[in-house]
């Protein structure tokens, strides 16, 4: 909502500047945006009149000018098409600045001296909006008279402030000048002043003129019309115009001037209907018929429906209510007679019309808000008002008002103890009695109650929260002290899951990895990036009905796509290695369409390119994770089948019987699809269950106190048999005196048959209660040797 | 046979002294003390010495072997201490050379700052909740006392999954849910992610992060909202941190207020950061809506709280002065690794 100081003034005495009004504004609830000043920019050009002109000695399109200024004549050169002699310019003097920080300075043109410039209407940053004519091709003429020698901002009106106030949306009533001045006048302890208005007798009765019929009144009310004859169509006067430019309004008509007028004035929008345009002379609130069209004021056509109410006639629509009016009753240069609307629509109705349009406009972003009926009645007369004084019609008598809501009071019985008690405050009830006073409400203490009338306008007030932040913000939040609480003493502490969640990620970082944070929104044909084609393998996603774009339209379910595009942005940016993992939320919907809210699992997906970068690499950091939870006894490894990974360097991580994920390397032909040429390597594991399962109750186990003897297997195993059969046949016959088993080579080569490899292994044995001897742990070894041959037809090498 | 073995004494002396290698040392030690050495070839002719002079040649020969002995010992030493040292000499490196890499990562920005936030209300005793991100209109919306077709509807931009189901647009539905749960006194914090349909620029984001704070118990104040936010402010951006409440409006608390902070790049002097108003804001906050209060089951009447919420992006941004939301989103690096 813009501002523009002067015109608010009008309403209330302020002696404070714009900057000290905006701050004190916004510590008691208007939010200030900004402060525009005017005319900023322009300095030193001052009106003048042309007293003479003479041809350019030495040049055809030049002029030489004489102006008067008042207290001086300059003599001033200039290329302008329209300049004649008498007219009053703006004239730059030596050493003027024009926006844009252009700097006019005593210079010569063409062999004579020119003392100055004459400005353009757009060299002074103006446009019609400001001046009429500011944008001819040639110098601004100034159409009315103004002493010689006035700075230029002050003869254009462009020497007040504006300021931008940011309105919440429980406050349409500031949504006007006169709901800011109101505001202002609390916040400055100043005198609200309301516009008196006064409308003369009008001729005949408005009754006769024309009728109103509302077929919807819930949806409408109250609609109030006047009827206005013998309009006389012309430019608002300058003053009005400067007004509402300076409201960010653009000038029309007198009469589409003075409804703008009193829409930013009073808060209540308004419409004129060319009345000779109107069937059967009747207004006729209605729904719209399904498949109607109204061209609006804008010149495009709408298709209606049901849901929208419209202003009609006895035949045809005529404006879609409370958002915009129709062309086909448009007030021109040819009206003769007008109707003048000034209604109240629900406010719910009127924000699905508009949005269902995407037409949003002064009027409807006023009512969607919830507008004062009282208002409705107001703000015609007001417009009657300027109609007369602006001598721009003759005022039909009489008002047609069918109101069908309810214009009571609305009162309101508020403890001011619990008032209090909400802020954490100490205030009499005479204090809160002053403040309500100050923003009109009616205010009667009674014992611990404070018994109150609400200001019409003021439909945001429903209970005693809402008076507690009325007294809190022109009281001043500034002077509520702070308090910690008091009262039960709480326990803030992770829950275990939390906690194992945040130190997970800890261990993930220690192990060399890098936490990213992609979007969880993704394009469906992801899917097919990562290698999965049939339908029946495409898990079913959570959709958005209005998505960004095709590209982040469906939920994922899956972070492959996401962690392989953040190593691919990195591999196009010339980063050698990158090991990244995150941790983030995926969404399985349970049947389609939704009618339940979607699973949320978290995943963990870790991805990584760069030199030294394998299979084990990543498998590494995984047994690190797991063994940080406990799970990693029972993690099992298993070759593994998926559709984005090498067929031969895959697996699936088990944890007993629970799938928990896959580990492997990406196919290269998956990478390809992200411009990734080096080998990638990657993982998704279900983190929920891995945190569910974990283990993280540790039991101490005594040290050993008897010596360790350790022996060395090295055998020789077909090359498809797996290091990991080979060590479950080790422990299934090692019993419970071997400790620990640890492989420390692997060779295929000349040493060894064809078709064959060579794993080595160190076997620790222990036993608790004493020291082994050599017999006993020979034994025990023979029996995992022969066990080794029997299962895996392993041989000793 | 006295002057002899002076004669000895001296000439060991002499050699001794000369030597600067250990393993001359054993070689030494053979040459005069040795079996055959030339201490022990000159005792052998003690037979032919007279009884009185063979105790004083005795102990002579005795009093050279054992100084020899105690020479040779002290000569070691100082050549071993001499060895070692020239060892040690030989060893230095050059301590400039850079250290190994030993690559620990990182958590994201977003994770670190929450950390710290969560921290900081872990230490005032609040729990931390969490909620679904794809959310019912009714929690997201309807609950929160933002009915269908309120205008307040417009500031978040939803992205719609069906009529009744959306992508949160805050993380405030998780209050009702608490609510719903759990009787009084509630203190928690939510953080989570969150979805506007925002198209993306340097300050936009169609996803980004919140953490949302609520407290109810009989008589939490306006007051108490003020000491604990003003608590967290200084936590987190420093103890010279001031705060400032302005009135506001959130249909889901009333009354409602937003947080400044002091600008901590200027002290609140006012400089670019802050667009020269010495402040920046930091929440939006107020006192639970009695309406919301009955949503979640609780009675108005007896109990009062305040709520508050955050944007966990801008405060990263700010903390680390980044002045594009896009980079916690692109994940470079370069740009993890410097946090």
């Amino acid at each position: 909502m813009l501002v523009p100081l002067k015109w608010l003034k009008e309403y209330v005495d302020i002696d404070v500047t714009a900057e000290e009004l905006a701050h004190r504004m916004t510590m008691t609830g208007s939010k200030v945006e900004g402060i525009h000043k005017q005319g900023e920019g322009i300095n030193n050009v001052v009106v003048g009149r042309i007293l003479n002109i003479e041809p350019h000695p030495n040049a055809d399109k030049l002029v030489v000018c004489n102006v008067d200024t008042g207290t001086r004549q300059y003599r001033i050169v200039t290329g302008a098409p329209n300049v004649e002699q008498g007219q009053l310019v703006a004239v730059a003097l030596d050493g003027a600045v024009l926006p844009g920080e252009l700097q006019i300075n005593r210079s010569e043109i063409r062999g004579v001296e020119s003392w100055g410039m004459l400005c353009s209407g757009e060299e002074l940053g103006l446009t019609d909006d400001d001046y009429p004519g500011a944008e001819i091709d040639g110098i601004l003429v100034l159409n009315e008279e103004y002493p010689l020698g006035m700075d230029i901002r002050e003869a254009l009106g462009l020497d007040d402030e504006v300021i931008e106030f940011e309105i919440t949306s429980n406050r349409p009533d500031c949504l006007s000048i006169t709901g800011i001045a109101r505001e202002a006048a609390v916040t400055l302890d100043s005198v609200f002043r309301m516009p008196r208005i006064e409308v003369k007798p009008g001729i005949g009765d408005v009754n006769a003129e024309a009728a109103v019929k509302i077929n919807e009144p819930e949806l409408c009310p109250r609609y109030c019309a006047r009827v206005v004859k013998d309009v006389k169509i012309g430019p608002s006067p300058r003053w009005m115009q400067q007004k509402l430019a300076a409201a960010g309004v653009r000038p029309i008509n007198n009469i589409v001037d003075i409804t703008n007028y009193v829409m930013l004035e009073m808060g209540q929008p308004m419409h004129a209907f060319d009345l000779d345009k109107l069937a059967g002379k009747t207004i006729v609130v209605r729904r719209a018929n399904k498949g109607e069209k109204l061209i609006t004021l804008d010149e495009k056509e709408r298709l209606l429906d049901e849901n929208m109410l419209v202003i009609a006639d006895a035949e045809k629509s005529i404006g879609l209510a409370g958002v915009m009016g129709g062309a086909n009753t448009e007030i021109s240069s040819e009206t003769r007679n007008i109707l003048l609307e000034s209604a109240n629509f629900d406010r719910g109705s009127i924000r699905l019309t508009a949005k269902a349009l995407g037409l949003r406009s002064e009027s409807s972003s006023r009512f969607e808000k919830g507008l004062d009926l009282h208002n409705a009645r107001a703000a015609i007369d007001r417009a009657a008002q300027l109609i007369q004084e602006l001598e721009a019609g003759t005022v039909v008598e009489g008002v047609i008002d069918v109101c069908n809501g309810s214009l009571d009071d609305r009162v309101l019985d508020v403890s001011w103890k619990k008032v209090n008690q909400l802020l954490g405050l100490n205030l009499s009830p005479e204090i809160m009695k002053d403040i309500l006073t100050g923003l009109e409400f009616k205010v009667e203490v009674q014992g611990d109650i404070l018994k109150l009338v609400v200001p019409a306008f003021r439909q945001d007030i429903e209970g005693v929260a809402d008076i507690a932040e009325e007294v809190a913000r022109i009281y001043g939040y500034d002077k509520i002290p702070m308090t910690l609480m008091e009262g039960t003493v709480s326990r803030g502490r992770k829950t275990r899951e939390q906690r194992l969640t945040d130190m997970a990620k800890e261990v993930l970082a220690g192990t060399g990895l890098y936490e990213v944070v992609t979007y969880s929104f993704t394009s469906p044909k992801v899917y097919g990036t990562i290698g999965i084609n049939e339908p029946k393998d495409i898990p079913l996603t959570v959709k958005i009905g209005n998505p960004l774009g095709e590209d982040q339209s469906i939920m994922r379910t899956t972070l492959i796509p996401s962690i392989l595009d953040v190593l691919s942005r990195n591999r196009n940016r010339g980063i050698q290695q990158c090991r990244i993992f995150e941790i983030g939320t995926a969404f399985f919907p349970k049947s389609l369409p939704l009618e339940e809210l979607p699973e949320e699992i978290r995943i963990l997906t870790i991805g990584e390119y760069g030199p030294g970068m394998d299979y084990y690499d990543i498998k590494g950091k995984i047994e690190t994770l797991l063994k940080f939870l406990g799970l990693l006894d029972q993690a099992e490894f298993i070759p593994h089948v998926h559709p984005a990974f090498h067929p031969g360097r895959t697996a699936l991580l088990k944890l007993g019987t629970v799938e928990a994920g896959v580990i492997g390397e990406i196919h290269p032909k998956i990478a390809g699809n992200y411009q990734l040429e080096d080998r990638v390597i990657l993982a998704e594991l279900d983190f929920d269950k891995l945190i569910s399962m974990a283990q993280d109750q540790r039991k101490y186990k005594p040290l050993p106190k008897y010596p360790a003897v350790t022996r060395d297997l090295a055998l020789v195993v077909h090359k498809d048999v797996l290091a990991g059969q080979v060590e479950k046949c080790i422990w299934k016959y090692g019993g419970e005196l071997l400790e620990a088993v640890e492989l420390f080579d692997i060779y295929m080569g000349s040493q060894i048959p064809e078709g064959y490899k060579s794993l080595a292994y160190a076997l620790n044995y222990r036993a608790a209660d004493r020291t082994l001897t050599d017999e006993e742990v020979s034994l025990l070894h023979d029996s995992i040797v022969k066990g080794l041959e029997k299962d895996l037809g392993a041989r000793l090498r | 046979m006295q002057t002899k073995l002076e004669q000895i004494r001296k000439e060991a002396q002499n050699a001794l002294e000369k030597l600067d290698k250990l393993d001359e040392l054993s070689s030494f030690r053979i040459e005069y003390l040795g079996k055959k050495g030339k201490l022990t070839r000159i005792l052998r002719g003690m037979g032919s010495l007279s009884p009185e002079e063979r105790p004083k040649i005795g102990q002579l020969a005795n009093e050279i072997r054992a100084h020899l002995e105690a020479e040779i010992e002290k000569k070691t030493r100082l050549l071993e201490e001499e060895a070692l040292n020239q060892r040690l000499r030989d060893e230095a490196i050059d301590v400039t050379i850079p250290g190994k890499a030993y690559h620990r990562g990182n958590l994201h920005p977003l994770s670190i700052v929450l950390n710290e936030i969560k921290d900081i209300f872990l230490g005032m005793g609040f729990q931390i909740a969490e909620g679904p991100e794809v959310e019912l209109d009714y929690y997201n919306f309807e609950a929160l006392n933002i009915p269908r077709n309120h205008p307040a509807r417009d500031t978040q931009d939803t992205f719609y999954i069906t009529e009744n189901i959306v992508l949160r647009t805050h993380t405030s539905p998780t209050q009702i849910r608490v609510m719903e749960k759990e009787k009084p006194p509630i203190k928690i914090i939510v953080p989570g992610r969150v979805y506007r349909s925002d198209e993306v620029d340097a300050t936009h984001s169609p996803i980004f992060h919140q953490v949302e704070g609520l407290v109810i118990d009989k008589n939490i104040t306006m007051g108490d909202l003020k000491g604990t936010l003003d608590v967290f402010a200084k936590e987190l951006f420093g103890p010279r941190t001031r705060t400032q409440f302005r009135p506001h409006h959130f249909p889901f608390t009333e009354p409602s207020a937003e947080m400044d902070a002091s600008c901590a790049a200027c002290d609140g002097a006012g400089c670019r950061v802050c667009s020269y108003t010495g402040w920046i804001e930091i929440l939006g906050a107020g006192m639970v809506h009695p309406k919301v209060l009955m949503y979640g089951g609780i009675d108005p009447e007896k109990y009062s709280g305040f709520a508050f919420g955050m944007g966990l992006d801008r405060i990263v941004n700010l903390k680390y002065g980044i002045d594009d939301i896009r980079l916690l989103f692109e994940n470079d690096i370069r740009f993890l690794d410097q946090f």
